[in-house]
């Protein structure tokens, strides 16, 4: 019994606690809706970022948004956000980074969840405990952000 | 910050140009919607789940034959009659002929009764679980089990074509007021209310999901990805367990709080059960 559950806390953890040299989540600033700073102190990779994007258990983003670049290998895109193409000739790193981190600060009434806050939720359950995405996968998505530019 | 909030129907018309063609289920142009019961009620428009539903999914449920929903039915229809519990007595030995002593029930629940001069709030599987344990000495039945969706059927079923007419004054008022602070509450690791899915962006996709309003009236239903029949309050876990959520438990107070709420933002809505979803 023991052995099958150790895995699965390890799990939780693994995704709750900043790792060193990462800003915590209590620790982040946004300041005039954006964060300038990496919040792990190194740029994201831009692949990686379109998996976390994508992932259904990740940022699931296209639950809300349309990317035209990603229609041919990813059905059924939401429509509940405005379309992100073209998003990096609108917005910088840092404002991309804000709205990802937390977009509330912004619009408190928005849909869109807050990827790196971690209080202020209720009736969490154990098994979600902890920010929806990691550091690395924040910066990650801003760096795939980054290459939605026009034509 | 600098991000605008763009309108919906901007996001809308960018993404018809988007992906202009993918099969899903629009609103019909003859779709049908109830006028709302007064000036403050939430909703401009009052729609039925199943104006959001695909063609096919319509005609599974307008056919009593194919309908999987009405098998449980049939078998209520047989337990009504039979005699269980240590009273000896069926459901038939007090109410007798159902559609004439359920008519007007289904439309009404969620309510508070008055048991002897107690007042209580119950839906209608609490009811029927009070008949059971109470009136005939029985076990209660579990929620979502084949008896107590057969029989939450056949009750709301004799009201099928009738409005949805809640009570939210009076004695019930605490309960509606709770219930609407339910919906509007953010929860979750995703930290959304119901309101944010059904109040603000119905008749949208999410994903590959065509968003209702998250109407009740055609509960119990048959939904194919359970492939089988569930509760209202299966459905309101389901809900909460996708954005993250500890689901209140059913039968519980909280669900029963939202099922007034829900009875309300739906009130004049024909009771459909049982309804078929995807
Ligand atoms: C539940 C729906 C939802 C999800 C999931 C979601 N968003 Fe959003 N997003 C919105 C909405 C709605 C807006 C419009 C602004 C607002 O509401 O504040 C928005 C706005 C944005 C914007 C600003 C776009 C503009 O043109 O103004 C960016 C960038 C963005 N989201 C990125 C993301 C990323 C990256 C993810 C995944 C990590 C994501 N969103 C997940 C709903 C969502
Ligand atoms: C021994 C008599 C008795 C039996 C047997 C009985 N009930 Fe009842 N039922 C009552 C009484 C009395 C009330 C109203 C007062 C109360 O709630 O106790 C009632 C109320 C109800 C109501 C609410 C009706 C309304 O007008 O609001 C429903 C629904 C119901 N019963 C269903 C059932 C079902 C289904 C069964 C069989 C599983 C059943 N009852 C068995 C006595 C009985
Ligand atoms: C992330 C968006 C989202 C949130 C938040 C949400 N739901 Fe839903 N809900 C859905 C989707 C998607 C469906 C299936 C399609 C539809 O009918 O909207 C659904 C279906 C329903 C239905 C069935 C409607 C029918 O006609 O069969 C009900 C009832 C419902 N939701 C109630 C609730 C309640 C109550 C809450 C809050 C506890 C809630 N929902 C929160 C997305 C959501």
């Amino acid at each position: 019994m023991l052995h099958r559950i150790i895995p699965i806390l390890a799990a939780a953890t693994l995704a709750t606690t900043a790792q060193a040299g990462e800003v915590a989540p209590g620790d982040v600033k946004i300041v005039d809706g954006a964060i300038a700073a990496s919040l792990t102190g190194e740029p994201g990779d831009a692949e990686r970022g379109k998996a976390a994007f994508v992932g259904r258990k990740a940022g699931n983003c296209l639950a809300c948004h349309v990317v035209t670049e990603l229609l041919d290998e990813q059905q059924f895109h939401g429509e509940i956000g405005p379309p992100l193409d073209g998003v990096a000739d609108i917005y910088s790193a840092a404002e991309l980074r804000a709205q990802i981190v937390d977009s509330k600060v912004a619009n408190p009434a928005t849909i869109m969840p807050a990827f790196y806050r971690e209080t202020g939720l209720n009736r969490v359950p154990d098994a979600f405990k902890g920010t929806i995405l990691s550091a690395q996968q924040v910066e990650d998505i801003v760096a795939y952000l980054g290459t939605l530019k026009g034509e | 910050m600098g991000i605008p909030h763009l309108k919906k129907t901007v996001a809308a018309a960018a993404l018809a140009l988007a992906c202009g063609g993918y099969a899903a289920a629009e609103l019909r142009d003859d779709y049908v919607a109830v006028e709302p019961p007064n000036e403050d009620h939430p909703l401009t428009e009052i729609i039925s789940g199943y104006e959001f539903r695909t063609d096919e999914t319509r005609a599974l449920q307008a056919d009593d034959f194919e309908n999987p929903g009405y098998l449980l039915l049939e078998e209520a229809m047989e337990t009504w009659e039979e005699v269980d519990g240590a009273a000896g007595k069926s459901c038939a030995s007090c109410h007798d002929d159902y559609e004439e002593s359920m008519a007007g029930v289904g439309s009404t629940y969620p309510k508070v009764v008055d048991r002897d001069g107690e007042k209580v709030f119950t839906n209608i599987e609490n009811q029927i679980n009070h008949c059971r344990t109470e009136h005939m000495q029985a076990d209660a039945w579990k929620y979502d089990k084949p008896d107590m969706l057969g029989m939450t059927i056949l009750v709301r079923n004799v009201d099928r074509g009738e409005p949805v007419n809640v009570a939210i004054d009076g004695d019930a008022a605490p309960y509606f007021e709770k219930g609407e602070a339910l919906y509007n509450q953010r929860v979750g690791q995703l930290d959304m209310a119901c309101s944010n899915c059904h109040q603000d962006y119905y008749g949208m996709y999410i994903r590959a999901d065509h968003l209702s309003q998250g109407q009740s009236n055609g509960f119990p239903t048959y939904r194919f990805k359970w492939s089988g029949v569930g509760s209202l309050h299966r459905r309101f876990s389901g809900c909460m367990k996708n954005i993250r959520a500890e689901p209140f438990s059913k039968g519980g107070e909280e669900f029963l709080a939202l099922e007034l709420y829900l009875g309300y933002r739906g009130q004049g809505l024909p009771v459909e059960t049982p309804s078929v979803r995807n």
